[in-house]
């Protein structure tokens, strides 16, 4: 399965997910009270701690901010039409800085750890009747339905094109639902035969 | 119970396959993601708990660094950004969805495109504006203003919705829990 966590190993992967995440939290509350020229060299910080990974992982974290583009081009426009484009970098600063690190904790972060520290986070839900093994389960089925449903999705997309040169749309999501839902009954079945989910 | 939880997991990896396929025009040249019709359907279909569960899975996921938002996006960057907000509403945005069809007595159809509205997109703005005015250093009102665009195409997928839901009612009965489940039962 295709994941978010960087194949390039730098100094930050063997730091417990634990401790990044703290740091990710505090470093959030942080960059809130931040202003002018600390707001800066808090960027600048981030922009630093990606460049020690690496040409190859700076490259792949300056992909990931990727989304953040056009939310950055927005709020440029809009302080020229406000008439203070100087405005904007304060703004820009403290996204930059925000989603910059916790980008790099996704990548350096393997997901077995980051889902281990989920389920245990999670744990006290077992009181309401959400077991820490049935999560673990419902994990595995999503990741299992996924490409299951581009399957269907791709079969009865095909079925469609050969009997009309018109385009499916959204129809073909009725058709797709459908038979994933029996899909899924036969899993439950299969659960159910193998001494059920926990 | 193992019925429920293969539904809720199906619902939570619809979500994720609505943003990638690329290639459902909702409506010609205007590129909406599905995603938020996925939403809809967890609630309309799994009712306001499971449908709940379904799209925090999902949600979970994504923070985990599984690149399952449209466009392949994933990892925890999205929750301090400006998609914060509503990454945050998806499961509540399912939960008002699925307890408008689990408690108002009308027709399927009728109660999920209620539903869709109130939760896909009331409750899921409510959530989605004040997240864009924090990150971007906006006020609320100019928030708004940057949502407003999506809004067409969110009534196109709650109508959507609402004939899938109804369409599932028809050919599956069984599968539309939040109809059929007994009130209350999680598994």
């Amino acid at each position: 399965m295709l994941t978010l966590t960087s194949p390039v190993r730098t100094w930050a992967h063997s730091v417990s997910a634990w401790v990044k995440l703290a740091t990710l939290c505090v470093w959030t509350l942080v960059l809130m009270r931040l202003e002018g020229v600390w707001l800066l060299g808090a960027a600048l910080l981030v922009l630093g701690l990606a460049a020690s990974g690496g040409r190859g992982f700076l490259r792949h974290w300056l992909a990931m901010l990727r989304p953040v583009w056009p939310f950055a081009v927005l709020v440029v426009l809009w302080q020229i039409w406000l008439g203070n484009i100087w405005a904007a970098w304060p703004i820009l600063a403290r996204l930059g800085a925000a989603v910059g690190l916790a980008n790099a904790v996704t990548m350096t972060t393997e997901l077995a750890e980051i889902l281990a520290l989920l389920t245990r986070l999670a744990r006290p839900l077992a009181r309401f009747g959400l077991k820490p093994q049935v999560l673990a389960l419902s994990v595995a089925l999503v990741i299992r339905f996924v490409p299951v449903m581009l399957l269907r999705y791709a079969q009865i997309t095909m079925a469609f094109a050969a009997r009309s040169p018109r385009r499916a749309g959204w129809r073909i999501l009725m058709p797709v639902l459908l038979a994933t839902l029996d899909d899924a009954d036969r899993v439950a079945e299969a659960l159910r035969a193998r001494g059920g989910a926990g | 119970m193992e019925r429920n939880l293969t539904h809720i997991a199906l619902f939570a990896a619809l979500i994720a396959v609505l943003g990638l396929i690329p290639k459902i025009d909702l409506i010609s040249g205007v590129p909406i993601t599905a995603q938020s019709l996925g939403i809809m359907l967890c609630g309309t279909v799994l009712g306001a708990k499971r449908g709940f569960l379904a799209v925090l899975l999902f949600v979970a996921l994504v923070a985990a660094g599984l690149p399952l938002l449209s466009g392949g996006r994933g990892g925890i960057g999205l929750f301090v950004g400006p998609s914060a907000g509503y990454l945050i509403g998806f499961p509540f945005a399912a939960f008002v969805a699925g307890l408008v069809v689990e408690r108002w007595p009308v027709r399927v159809s009728v109660a999920a495109l209620a539903g869709s509205i109130l939760g896909g997109i009331v409750v899921l703005y409510a959530f989605g504006i004040p997240g864009m005015a924090l990150t971007l250093g906006k006020s609320l009102p100019e928030a708004a203003l940057l949502a407003t665009p999506f809004l067409a195409g969110d009534l196109i997928k709650a109508g959507l919705a609402a004939l899938i839901t109804q369409a599932i009612a028809q050919a599956r009965p069984g599968a539309l829990l939040s109809r059929t489940a007994p009130r209350g039962a999680v598994k």
